[in-house]
């Protein structure tokens, strides 16, 4: 049965394929679907499924009835006995309520095998899916299991050929990548002759309407052609089943290697029935297979319905499996033998050609060209039975035209015109040139007219030429003689001239114009790039994309991001927030499952827009929703195309900016990183010094005692008081950073005399001020101010520590307040070095020091950023500045004067 | 300088400053008694009469408020000097309105310690009978005759302002909170700015130089202190 391999085949193919061995290891979590196939209605499909699904529940496998329809017949009524059924969802469509299985109870009730009948169901509308089978693939795809039924003239690939044998075109199809991803099929199969007998007993469901319809179905003629698909069809299964196994365990077999199906399609009907075909061919070939649509310059003269036509027959390929291509070019058939050559098709399937035969002598056939040029290439044509649809094609066409020809008269005007100068130049040259030669005039005439009008109005002007010819120049003059056969070579001529010229100017009129149309859109994406190359936010990327694909393709765009957990519009133009409720379903649909939703797709099509996802390498970033007012898909393929190509360039753009920004946060990190190793060390070098004073002179004393003369004990003692109290200042400025930075300040305000706190802090400040000079000035009159006493001391207190570091032994630290207008202003001034001037600012903040790494002074540095502080948490102000004249600095607080409070009794 | 050998009780959790206090307050000659919670300062009292209780705020059992408002309804009338951390005025003005005497901000210096001891021990032994001539510096106030010299001049003071002066003197080395001394002298109908006024004014008429004054001293956020007579 098997052939042998070729004796040089590589020992690479004899390896178990990847591919067979995923599928045989089951994949990633997803449900198994096991489908019950059955040739024609009533051979018992619902009744077996429903024996399976008792047997699996015998096992103790938990089963649920998702949707089953007994369509009254008693034994199948019987079997649903004991199973635990969903309850359905109920819909109202057009004033009737009806039944649709209820996905969401199914997933909610998280089942391990579900029943469902009737996979080719189309469901009411306002469901999530306008189709039961993309409910199940659905339910397949979060881990449930699904026994399904089906009719072999539902399969999506055999449409055409059930419909040549039952004389019926089924409309409800399921598409065949359900079929061949399904992990079992079994075929319930009965004899014709069985079906026609349970038929008459009354056992076969029929819908009422179209019973003699279906009677003219059931006979046996058909039954056994249906019967002998559906065998064929689980056979071609079974053997993928058997080709996967051979090829994960590395059997050699005869697998076919690389024999691709090409398919042609073209503006003409019958494009999808070609496309069926060839599925067809290449499942037998068990080899991958495309379509190929090469677009022409004519094609801009298409109408809609032309250009529709194609979109379907590319649509239905893409879902059979194929890789889809639209190439331009003008010579059609050449553009599909280089691709065929450039790709390795070994075979192209194209339509039989429909035009009659005089004009196929004219302008050559596609098919025809093809099957004289193809050299190692196998050329099927096929013909598509579409009987009608070369009449109403045609007639489309013909409107269209027509339509133009009424409209435009002009044309025919201009080569009246043209034909009459003519007659004026060849009168005028009469005297100089011969008469055949003035001839040549006229040809000038319908050479203009050509180029100005097209085919018709030069086929006019020829005419007409010939005919004025004829009348001003030949012999006899003024008459209309056709008696001379020289005119009527001219005619001729004027004639084949009129249309090789108008064809040529036509073509290249048409050329020229796809090439604009193409240099167009080259140039906007080139500037949508360069666009995005200079966006520096998410949101500009958004915007930029947005207004592109809404000039680009005609439609209208938003853009979906994800924010507090559910996708939230950021962008679109027209700019329009409005979301309905299905809307918003299908965007986070689209967005979760990475695929298409809402308009014109497989899952939540009522929604207002088509939902597309965004996907860069990394991560989803978001949705973009696209709408327009047309009918039909929202997106022809060629869009499809320019808008993938969008996204794309949007999508890097968006992952170059995320990157970004996650480079800053992680330079920002390790910054922050350095900061706070540097403040610990500070922090610790600040606590840890004093301590390292008092701890040694301590231990000194205690080890050495009665050895150390009474000076040094006694200078020992006095680092010790110093060095804690040093200690003890630093650890006040710590807390009364903390407390700031924690916001349990708790400033008490009342009103106060500045002077008294003055007093208080250099009295606070005289032990360290021991070696200064102090001056402190309070004018009488000095109004009183709002304030914090405790945190203002503090504040003095830490500028006179301050000034104490800077100043020289010896020189002067004064303290003076004044009034000024309505703010009480405090000045503590030393005279040390001063402040550098850029430093002004920052040496308020906090850990400056440590910033400017200063080993200068060893220290944190919170003093005066407890100051800054304090100081503002009680509406005041301080500003650091130097001394005119001579060196120093100085700090200037400022607060609000309150007047004196009244009433007060008895001054003195 | 006092030296009296008085009985002083120590109320801290914390083993160091308790032998701290026990190592300098013995050197004044004073006799000390230790209690490291609430429960054992109750049973210390009850042992026998103590002259002076350095009491700390923060302790485990009880909060030291707590053992100062029971003492003081019970009638305990020894003088309490309170040990509080730095940034509790509120707990210290508490603490004084409660019938504490005194109070030291940790980490304090012996020096402080002995000056405030002294001064409360002062007040108490002189509680019977004001003293009629107060002295201090170049300073001098009589409070039967109502004369007040600076430097060899008399000093007019308006009443309000001698009613100020008159309460610092009779507890002079002691603090006051702003409450207490508005209390004695506005019968608690005025606010603390008043006080601050008045305060101003009394130091331009006494000190020196009233931006750094040395009789009237401010406790920032709990009152005023007179500095103590001269011996």
């Amino acid at each position: 049965m098997w052939e042998q391999p070729v004796p040089d085949e590589p020992a690479r193919k004899r390896r178990p394929s990847p591919d067979a061995l995923l599928d045989r290891a089951g994949g990633d979590g997803r449900g198994k679907l096991k489908i019950f196939l059955g040739a024609a209605p009533g051979v018992g499909k619902t009744y077996e499924m429903l024996l399976a699904g008792r047997a699996q529940a015998a096992a103790g496998v938990d089963v649920v009835i998702g949707v089953v329809e007994t369509h009254g017949r008693k034994e199948t009524e019987a079997l649903l006995d004991g199973f635990e059924i969903i309850p359905r969802r109920q819909v109202e469509y057009r004033g009737h309520t009806l039944d649709e299985m209820d996905i969401d109870a199914i997933l909610a009730r998280r089942p391990q095998l579900a029943l469902v009948d009737e996979l080719a169901h189309t469901n009411a509308p306002g469901g999530r899916h306008p189709r039961r089978y993309l409910d199940v693939e659905e339910l397949l795809a979060r881990g449930v299991d699904v026994y399904a039924t089906l009719n072999i003239q539902h399969v999506e690939s055999l449409n055409d050929v059930v419909a040549q044998i039952t004389r019926i075109r089924v409309r409800e199809t399921v598409p065949d990548s359900i079929i061949d991803r399904a992990d079992d099929i079994e075929i319930i199969d009965i004899t014709p002759d069985d079906l026609i007998r349970r038929l008459h007993e009354g056992k076969v469901y029929l819908p009422s309407v179209a019973k003699r319809a279906i009677a003219n179905y059931f006979s046996p003629g058909n039954l056994t052609a249906l019967r002998e698909l559906a065998l064929r069809r689980t056979a071609q299964r079974v053997d993928d089943q058997l080709v996967n196994h051979m090829q994960a365990h590395a059997i050699p077999g005869p697998w076919s290697a690389g024999e691709r199906v090409l398919v042609c399609i073209s503006e003409r009907s019958g494009g999808e029935a070609l496309v069926r075909y060839g599925r067809r061919q290449a499942e037998r070939l068990r080899a991958p297979w495309a379509a190929l649509h090469v677009e022409t310059s004519r094609e801009s003269r298409l109408t809609e319905d032309g250009k529709d036509v194609i979109a379907a027959a590319m649509r239905l390929a893409g879902q059979l499996g194929a890789e889809t291509a639209t190439l331009p070019g003008d010579n059609v058939a050449q553009e599909i033998l280089d691709y065929a050559a450039t790709n390795n098709f070994a075979h192209i399937i194209v339509g039989k050609p429909r035009t009659p035969l005089w004009r196929e002598i004219f302008t050559g056939s596609v098919s025809g060209e093809l099957v004289r040029s193809a050299s190692a290439v196998n050329v099927h044509v096929i013909s598509t039975g579409a009987e009608n649809a070369a009449a109403s094609e045609g007639g489309a066409g013909r409107a269209g035209s027509a339509a133009r020809r009424r409209a435009d008269v002009t044309p025919f005007l201009w080569s009246a015109a043209f034909v009459m100068v003519s007659v004026g130049v060849g009168l005028a040259l009469l005297q100089f040139l011969d008469v055949r030669n003035i001839g040549l005039v006229f040809l000038m005439a319908v050479l203009a007219s050509a180029l100005k009008g097209g085919l018709w109005p030069a086929l006019f002007s020829s005419v007409f030429a010939a005919l004025t010819f004829n009348f001003f120049f030949l012999p006899p003059l003024y008459t209309l003689d056709i008696g001379d056969p020289e005119s009527i070579l001219a005619l001729g001529f004027f004639l084949c001239v009129a249309v090789i010229a108008s064809n040529l100017v036509g073509r290249v009129q048409r050329q020229a114009l796809a090439a604009r149309n193409r240099a167009r859109t080259t140039e906007g994406l080139f500037l949508f790039s360069r666009k995005l190359s200079g966006a520096a936010t998410l949101d500009d990327v958004l915007w930029a994309t947005s207004w592109q694909m809404a000039a680009m393709l005609q439609v209208r765009v938003v853009a979906l991001l994800p924010g507090d957990g559910a996708l939230e519009v950021r962008a679109g133009y027209p700019p329009d927030d409005t979301l309905g409720e299905a809307d918003l379903a299908a965007a986070q649909w689209a967005w979760e499952h990475n695929r298409p939703a809402g308009r014109g797709a497989d899952t939540l099509p009522g929604a207002r827009r088509l939902y597309l996802p965004l996907t860069t390498g990394r991560s989803r970033p978001g949705v973009i929703g696209l709408d327009n007012d047309r009918q039909g898909p929202v997106l022809t393929p060629g869009q499809q195309r320019l808008f993938d190509t969008l996204a794309d360039q949007a999508a890097l753009a968006i992952d170059r900016i995320q990157l970004v920004a996650d480079v800053d946060n992680a330079r920002l990190a390790a910054e922050a990183d350095r900061l706070r190793s540097a403040l610990l060390t500070s922090l610790s070098h600040d606590l840890r010094t004093p301590l390292a004073s008092i701890l040694g002179s301590a231990t000194t004393l205690k080890e050495y005692g009665g050895a150390i003369a009474a000076p040094a004990r006694d200078d020992l003692l006095a680092t010790i008081v110093e060095e804690a109290e040093r200690l003890n200042r630093f650890i006040a400025n710590l807390l009364d950073m903390m407390r700031l930075e924690s916001g349990a300040l708790g400033a008490a305000a009342s009103l106060n005399d500045i002077g008294d706190i003055i007093g208080s802090a250099l009295r606070r400040a005289s032990k360290i001020l021991a070696r200064h000079k102090v001056e402190a000035s309070v004018p009488e009159d000095l109004p009183m101010a709002r304030l914090d006493p405790v945190l203002l001391e503090q504040v003095l207190f830490n500028l006179l520590d301050n000034a104490r570091k800077y100043a020289p032994p010896g020189s002067t630290v004064t303290v003076r307040a004044s009034r000024d207008a309505d703010t009480v202003q405090l000045e503590v001034m030393d005279e040390g070095p001063g402040i550098p001037a850029d430093d002004l600012e920052r040496i308020f903040n906090h850990f400056y020091r440590v910033q400017r790494r200063d080993h200068v002074r060893a220290g944190t540095g919170l003093g005066l950023s407890v100051c800054k502080g304090f100081v503002e948490a009680m509406g005041g102000a301080i500003i650091a500045s130097n001394r005119t004249g001579r060196p120093g600095a100085i700090f200037t607080l400022r607060f609000p004067a309150v007047a004196e409070p009244a009433g007060l009794d008895g001054k003195a | 300088m006092t030296t009296l050998a008085v009985r002083i009780l120590v109320v801290d959790d914390e083993p160091a400053i308790r032998r701290l206090l026990r190592v300098g307050l013995s050197a004044e000659g004073h006799v000390i008694a230790e209690a490291a919670s609430a429960a054992e300062a109750e049973q210390r009292i009850g042992e026998g009469q103590s002259d002076l209780i350095v009491l700390d705020l923060g302790l485990p059992d009880k909060s030291g408020l707590e053992l100062l408002r029971l003492w003081r309804a019970a009638g305990l009338e020894a003088p309490v000097i309170i040990l509080s951390s730095r940034s509790d005025e509120v707990g210290i003005v508490e603490a004084l309105e409660l019938g504490a005497d005194d109070y030291l901000v940790k980490p304090f210096g012996m020096r402080e310690l002995a000056a405030r001891i002294r001064v409360a021990l002062r007040h108490k032994l002189q509680q019977q009978g004001e003293r009629p001539l107060f002295q201090a510096g170049d300073l001098t106030v009589d409070l039967v005759k109502r004369i007040v010299r600076v430097r060899g001049q008399d000093v007019k003071l308006s009443p309000k302002e001698y009613d100020i002066l008159r309460m610092l003197v009779q507890h002079a080395g002691k603090v006051l909170t702003h409450q207490h001394i508005l209390r004695q002298v506005w019968g608690g109908a005025a606010d603390v700015q008043y006080l601050r006024v008045y305060v101003r004014q009394l130091r331009r008429k006494i000190e020196q130089t009233p931006d750094l004054p040395q009789y009237i001293l401010t406790e920032t956020g709990v009152g005023y202190r007179l500095r103590e007579a001269d011996p």
